[in-house]
């Protein structure tokens, strides 16, 4: 698809057509400003170029219209230019719920990614054309910033946050990304390449893949789960002294000051690191805190590993899942 | 037509006493408590650090020459953009216009003899100048590498550089600044002579008016945040650290909070310049001065309230952004009004192509492509895509170098006659401006390109397709820095050989212009009353001009 821009990049995602259309609006609207503004000033240096040396200009203070107009005219293109971008980056910021998610992990100096089925890759993203693609933004150290010219889209990987971005690739191929946020010596060579590929080549791709021995995320969160004593405290039947995270990710949780929360990525996340800000009604803040223990990528695994126990039976106790309210 | 060769008035001697003669020795500049003088002690400052950050752009321009790097390593890249921002914004683009043209002028244009508090404009500057010892330090101790905007936890913990030396610069820095908006504020209240209401002020005092209240609300934000900054790095503190339960994105609302109102600090002043240049070149009032001052203040407002429009994609919630952005399309509208009412000043003008009215042009061009192209960037579809581009470095440098350099150039050049006694070369001066002008488009406009292409800023290599416009981008500059170098050489060579200007050259119709060039210490020998509205120049027979002879009555002129 020829973006209708001369001087731009392949458009290669869901949200190229739409970026490059906006621009083209902006980029139409200003021209006509721009020339209508030096045209005017250009005529008027020319035309009334001083002619004696004692001569005046005519002493014109002010016209109310001519401000009225100019304040209301440029005041309703300046609506529709930020309705026409609200509109764009709403989408945008809002992932469709059928989203191929990979978690893209930055540190300096390397984009480190994973693949649902545990597949990891550095510096390289493979995603397959046609599907909604939403990728998990997390950050070892320094803030990054995961960015796709030819997608036109671009989010922050902050520390301490999950950010997510999503977007739909249209065309195979293989397209440049760039970290955008400027992030110490090697930022310049913190690149790498998305391949979008056809859904049955990335299918065998993801599956025959040379990475002998690589655990899928769920497995790799699991072995952790136990290995860290999580699984002493968190008794899936609820009678433990922490709750059962069966069927939790993706629930509301209520909590000891009868607020409730979503449990999403970033709620277990602080769970993990900082378990005192939300305890869950019913239980003491008895759980210790894994801040500096775990890596950014074993936090992932964790997490994966509870969302998988999302299909998992709840217990009748026990679950801090907080009951519904019988309203949407 | 009217041009410093051939200027209006008396302009035979200079006079024999005026605050340049009036006391020598070095304690009688260092220890001066003189509005005027001490503008030309900021005059030099300024421009040493404006030496130095052109140093480094100097050699940002030449490594981009090729793709793998041509100049330095990337340590050494990194610190060069770091620096290159630090100096001309904290040193050079904050104090500039206010510091050597408003110190220089706004008592003069309200009639007064000095600023309402002389001591502490001399403080100002002392603190200026330890701030800059500070920042100097780090820059030649391991330099600063963090990029001016300091974000953390990469300034706080990572980097390896001379980051709590320049923070400590750039805070002590933020004093001098506050006490230059307070003086002016406290100056246009009580000093203005008598007659000399509101609304017949000179349209540079409305913006620096309006630059003193940003100066003063919103620089203690960025003085604190660099301080807490600086603390977590020297103590291991947790403001901005995640590992200790701090949040990055705190940092970037606190700097941005006051970052954002600082690039108005930049251009309102330029902005003020151009308002005082487009009347008296084209010898008529401005048109809308109700609305040209009010916009001044406007920006002064909303710029308070745009600030986390840098900050689209690190995860500030949708709600947040659709705010900003709308909020950033409401600031642009009283720039807007600017530029359409100085093009009206100019309708039915009597338009002298003189040097400062071509940098007011030049202003008014490059000035409108940054602010349309500020419209992009406010514009939440597209700033997803160029963000963090070289679409951002075009944009802002049109405003600050196309824009509020300029500004300060003609400005310089303008008051030129009043500050020195004596004229600049105006062919050569008109060249120079010219070349500015082309040089800064052909270094900038490419950039805009190679933004939407998507190559990211502060990169020291990049993909060898984005080679060509990087090489146009550097050519650009070469003829960039000619246009600089030439106003340098011949205003200091005006000072011992220019043509000697007279009271009013132009003439203009401000009350700086009622007395000697250059002026004599205590500015007035009486204190001016005003009778008259400003630009009012078809009421104003003393400045010599033909008011009748000219065009407005004789039809033969081209008519109404």
């Amino acid at each position: 698809m020829q973006s209708p821009l001369p001087l731009s990049p392949e458009q290669a995602s869901s949200f190229a057509p739409q970026v490059d259309a906006l621009t083209l609006f902006m980029v139409t609207v200003c021209l006509f400003f721009a020339m209508a503004i030096t045209v005017a000033v250009v005529y008027f240096f020319f035309k009334y170029r001083r002619k004696e040396p004692g001569d005046i200009g005519v002493p014109i203070h002010g016209d109310m219209r001519l401000e009225t107009a100019w304040i209301v005219v440029p005041l309703l293109l300046a609506l529709c230019m930020f309705s026409w971008g609200a509109v764009v980056y709403v989408d945008y910021r809002r992932a469709p719920l059928d989203t191929l998610d990979i978690y893209v992990v930055g540190k300096q100096w390397m984009w480190k990614v994973q693949q649902p089925n545990g597949l990891r890759e550095i510096n390289e993203l493979h995603v397959p054309v046609g599907r909604n693609v939403r990728l998990i933004l997390a950050s070892e150290d320094v803030i990054h910033d995961f960015s796709v010219p030819a997608f036109r889209v671009k989010f922050d990987a902050v520390p301490g946050h999950y950010n997510d971005m999503w977007f739909r690739p249209t065309k195979v191929g293989r397209y440049h990304f760039f970290c955008s946020q400027y992030c110490g010596t090697n930022h310049a060579l913190m690149q790498g390449w998305v391949t979008v590929m056809e859904p049955s080549a990335y299918a065998a791709w993801l599956s025959g893949s040379a990475q002998v021995g690589a655990a899928d995320p769920v497995s790799a969160g699991e072995k952790l789960f136990v290995e860290r004593a999580c699984v002493t405290c968190h008794l899936a039947d609820g009678t433990g002294r922490a709750p059962s995270l069966n069927g939790v990710y993706g629930n509301k949780v209520l909590l000891t000051d009868r607020s409730t929360v979503a449990a999403d990525d970033a709620y277990l996340r602080e769970s993990i690191l900082d378990p005192q800000a939300k305890i869950v009604a019913g239980f003491q803040p008895v759980m210790p805190s894994f801040q500096g223990q775990l890596t950014e990528e074993q936090i992932l695994d964790l997490i994966a590993y509870i969302k998988s126990l999302q299909s998992q039976p709840v217990p009748a106790k026990g679950a801090g899942i907080a009951p519904p309210t019988g309203k949407k | 037509m009217s041009s410093p060769s051939e200027p209006f008035g008396d302009h035979s001697t200079l006079p024999r006493e005026h605050y340049l003669n009036a006391r020598y020795g070095i304690r009688s500049w260092l220890l001066t408590t003189d509005h005027k003088r001490i503008a030309l002690l900021y005059l030099v400052s300024v421009t040493f650090f404006f030496m130095i950050g052109g140093a480094f752009a100097t050699m940002i321009r030449i490594h981009l020459l090729t793709p793998t790097g041509a100049l330095v390593t990337p340590e050494t890249y990194n610190r060069l953009f770091t620096m290159h921002g630090v100096a001309m914004i904290f040193f050079f683009l904050i104090p500039s216009i206010p510091a050597v043209l408003g110190n220089f002028f706004i008592p003069m244009m309200i009639g007064a003899k000095d600023l309402a508090f002389p001591k502490i404009n001399l403080l100002s500057w002392y603190i200026y100048i330890i701030g800059g010892c500070f920042v100097l330090y780090a820059f030649s101790t391991g330099g600063l590498d963090t990029g001016w905007t300091f974000y953390t936890p990469l300034s706080s913990i990572y980097s390896n550089s001379a980051v709590t030396p320049a923070v400590l610069g750039i805070f002590i820095n933020g004093f001098s600044s506050i006490l230059t908006g307070l003086n002016f504020i406290v100056t246009v209240h009580t000093m203005r002579a008598p007659g000399m209401t509101w609304f017949r002020l000179p349209l540079f005092v409305w913006s620096n008016y309006a630059t003193s209240i940003i100066f003063i609300l919103g620089t203690p934000v960025i003085a604190i945040t660099l301080l807490l900054a600086g603390l977590e790095r020297m103590f291991h503190l947790g403001f901005f650290n995640p590992a200790l339960g701090g949040d990055p994105i705190l940092f970037q609302h606190l700097f941005w909070f006051y970052s954002h109102p600082a690039v108005y600090i930049m251009v309102l002043p330029a902005m003020g310049v151009v308002s005082e240049i487009v009347p008296t070149f084209a010898r008529k009032p401005i048109f809308g001065y109700s609305f040209v001052a009010g916009s001044s203040i406007a920006i002064a407002v909303i710029g308070f309230f745009v600030w986390a429009h840098h900050m689209f994609v690190t995860g500030q919630s949708t709600y947040s952004a659709l705010a900003f952005s709308l909020l950033s399309y409401l600031v642009a509208i009283p720039s807007a009004v600017k530029v359409f009412n100085w093009t009206s000043t100019l309708y039915k003008g009597s338009i002298s192509w003189d040097t400062p009215m071509l940098y007011a042009l030049g202003f008014i061009g490059l000035f409108v492509i940054g602010g349309l192209t500020g419209l992009f960037l406010a514009c939440l579809g597209i700033d997803m895509h160029v963000h963090d581009t070289y679409f951002v470095i075009a944009h802002f440098h049109y405003i600050m170098v196309g824009g509020a350099v300029m500004g300060y150039l003609g400005g310089l050049h303008y008051w030129w006659p009043k500050i020195s006694g004596k004229l600049y070369p105006e062919s050569l001066a008109r060249l120079a401006a010219i070349i500015l002008f082309v040089g800064f488009n052909l270094t900038f406009f490419p950039q805009f390109i190679l933004g939407y292409l998507g190559m990211p800023r502060r990169y020291s290599t990049y993909p060898p397709e984005f080679q060509v416009l990087n090489v146009m981008s550097s050519a650009g500059a070469s003829i960039l820095a000619l246009g600089y170098l030439l106003p340098m050489a011949y205003l200091i060579w005006s000072m011992r050989y220019g043509e000697v200007a007279g009271r009013n050259p132009w003439p203009a119709t401000g009350l700086e212009w009622q007395t000697d060039s250059p002026p004599p210490t205590e500015n007035f020998e009486v204190t001016p009353e005003v009778t008259w509205e400003a630009y009012d120049f078809d009421n104003r027979p003393d400045l010599g001009l033909d008011v009748k002879g000219s065009h407005l009555l004789a039809p033969a002129h081209g008519g109404d």
